[in-house]
């Protein structure tokens, strides 16, 4: 188990270099340039000196090796600093962003919490109502229950969220008053009653985003504890008089939960990228609707960050799901 | 003397079959038409691609033709419970705030819509069941291809979907048209984004295969590999190929809308569902159905083709079917 967590983490570090790279030579062939926006009375030289100034004026290899000290040397040196109040990274360039002209982490780091609560708390409600619906529906195989269940996860399943987003916001916010239709992030919860505003803005963007994380993780649920209800253990478990919770909660699903975990841990960075259309239909500034605006503003240092990052989540959980497996199921050997 | 009888002993009689021998894919069909929600589904699917080819050629009004004067109609069944609605039987889907017909629309964007999805779909088979069947046929190329697998699921999809629109634009647009541009680049980049699941299933399926009796009795009789790939095992992979055909479909559909909704898809004068959805957002408290009827559309499509695979999986699965 270590010796394949050991080689896995060893095989993702080329995996995330390569797709670092592929993102980055993607980004080198774009049309846009970042000196379009400067008036045309500042002279060629000054402006070739501004563009060297961005580090345009190298070879491409170059740029993407500047960009890999800057992200995986000076950045966690600008961590430590912040830690510890220590000096590691005193005057050392940073990744810089075009638009802003801030570094790149800094920006990343404020947004973050917006994408976390509305993303985080979506994706916690919706396997908190998922996987009840989908232990009872496997239970009560074809019962209505289980019918008109398969039935609504097969629909959000289908609806994808740059529609219901819109029609919540036409129903909820339009006809009936109850929520705001915009996510204000300036807002800050001091009391209840600001805690009170804070949960009202934030139920719209969170049913969105758990419509589609309870539509896919029930359907798992049922398949799985429909896998393990024909077991013999549950037949054994129920013939020495254990009781209908007993067998149901504590035998089937713990056996159950083994596939669905890993999907829950396979299903975060996708709700990351899922969240983009979210985030852009309810104007949470998260971290989607950063690399959105920085892809039209042509802020390549931008996108290129937030796409590695991306990238990073998803080697990260695919890396977590693996292990997670092989370390809740017995059976499973990787060696 | 014994008698000799005519008639040989009974069980070593040749039985007549009871009945005919039934094909494949009867025993599929037979086992699809218990599944409502797939018939539901399939017949829905066939219905909206035949509207969408059809419909232009019945409902002749261009959907391009701005009537400025007849702008903001609403549609027709509007009248049933606000009796001041501006509504008439021309335009019975309404029209838009530059007057062009609901109804034209709708069908010209599903034009689009669907072509997308099966252009896409059916691209990212061809290199999904290619990459399959040549991993797991030949040893050699296994191990590379799954690890150029494993690397293509671990980019980020949707951020890496919009740089590419964004970045190849205008070259494709110079080159083949804005709208044949933008056509060919959202399809090909769903098609390389989207092989995946397929190329994986294909491989695990065709491990499987090569080493049966069938294979080994082709090889031994010298049939060469692409004939052996061609006859023995395309056919017996079809029915996960065809699974994972409806969900590609699906997802095709989906993804175009959505690029469409961020507003990096098709040019703006050239409606398809997704983007119908976005230009109606910012006036839908006054004009709701011009959201809800492109949204209806794409998902209503969506949910029959997610029906239809999972009628598929189970038709196509041999263990399931006949139960």
């Amino acid at each position: 188990m270590l010796t394949f967590t050991i080689r896995r983490l060893a095989l993702s570090i080329p995996t995330l270099l390569f797709i670092s790279f592929a993102i980055f030579m993607l980004l080198q062939l774009a049309p846009g340039d970042p000196m379009a926006q400067v008036p045309l009375t500042v002279p060629p030289e000054v402006k070739q000196k501004m563009r060297e100034a961005l580090g345009l004026g190298e070879p491409p290899l170059i740029q993407f090796w500047k960009w890999l000290v800057q992200m995986f040397w000076i950045e966690p040196q600008v961590f430590i600093d912040y830690m510890f109040g220590t000096s590691f990274a005193e005057g050392k360039l940073r990744v810089i962003s075009w638009q802003t002209r801030s570094p790149v982490m800094d920006i990343i780091v404020q947004r973050i919490p917006q994408t976390l609560w509305v993303v985080g708390m979506s994706y916690v409600v919706g396997i908190l109502i998922a996987i009840p619906i989908g232990i009872y529906s496997a239970y009560r195989q074809y019962s209505i229950f289980d019918q008109s269940g398969t039935f609504i996860t097969m629909i959000g399943f289908s609806i994808p969220p740059f529609f219901t987003g819109p029609l919540l916001i036409v129903i909820f916010s339009v006809q009936l008053g109850w929520f705001p239709s915009i996510y204000d992030t300036t807002h800050v919860v001091t009391d209840w009653s600001s805690f009170k505003v804070q949960l009202n803005q934030m139920i719209l963007p969170v049913m969105v985003l758990a419509l589609q994380t309870t539509a896919q993780i029930s359907r798992y649920m049922r398949a799985a504890m429909l896998d393990n209800l024909n077991q013999d253990y549950v037949r054994t478990a129920r013939a020495k008089g254990l009781s209908e919770a007993v067998v149901v909660m504590v035998h089937v699903l713990r056996n159950s939960m083994i596939p669905v975990i890993t999907v829950i841990a396979l299903g975060i960075p996708a709700i990351f990228g899922g969240a983009i259309i979210t985030e852009n239909v309810f104007k949470v500034n998260g971290i989607g609707q950063l690399l959105i605006t920085a892809l039209f503003a042509n802020d390549l240092p931008m996108v290129m960050t937030v796409s590695f990052i991306f990238a990073f989540l998803i080697v990260t959980f695919n890396l977590i799901a693996d292990v997670l497996y092989g370390v809740l199921d017995p059976r499973i050997r990787y060696d | 003397m014994t008698e000799t009888t005519d008639a040989p002993i009974e069980a070593l009689q040749d039985k007549e079959p009871l009945k005919p021998p039934r094909s494949q894919w009867r025993d599929v069909w037979d086992q699809l038409r218990k599944h409502k929600g797939a018939l539901l589904g399939g017949f829905f699917l066939i219905f909206i691609t035949l509207a969408v080819l059809i419909g232009p050629y019945v409902w002749t009004l261009d959907p391009q033709k701005l009537d400025i004067r007849n702008k903001d109609m609403r549609p027709i069944y509007t009248a049933l419970w606000d009796s001041d609605a501006k509504v008439r039987w021309a335009n019975p889907l309404g029209t838009d705030n530059l007057g062009r017909d609901g109804l034209a629309n709708i069908l010209a964007g599903g034009r689009a819509s669907m072509a997308v999805g099966w252009a896409a779909m059916v691209l990212s088979l061809l290199i999904g069941t290619g990459v399959g069947v040549v991993s797991g046929f030949f040893k050699r190329l296994d191990g590379p291809l799954m690890r150029l697998t494993d690397l293509f699921l671990s980019l980020p999809i949707l951020p890496l979907l919009l740089v590419a629109v964004t970045l190849f634009r205008q070259p494709l647009r110079a080159n083949f048209g804005p709208e044949g541009g933008m056509f060919i680049l959202i399809v090909t980049v769903i098609g390389i984004t989207s092989w995946m699941p397929t190329a994986r299933i294909v491989r695990g399926d065709i491990l499987a295969l090569k080493e049966r009796e069938f294979v080994l009795a082709a090889r031994s009789i010298g049939t060469t590999p692409r004939l052996i790939i061609l006859r023995h095992l395309l056919p017996n992979v079809l029915s996960p190929i065809m699974v994972s055909a409806t969900l590609g479909l699906a997802t095709a559909i989906i993804t175009e809308s959505a690029l469409s909704f961020l507003g990096v898809g098709f040019p703006s004068d050239f409606p398809t569902w997704g983007k119908m959805l976005a230009d109606a957002v910012p006036r839908m408290e006054q004009f709701p159905e011009r959201v809800i009827l492109p949204g209806i559309a794409i998902s209503l499509t969506v949910l029959g083709v997610n029906y239809l695979g999972d009628g598929l999986r189970d038709a196509l699965d041999p263990r399931i079917r006949g139960r």
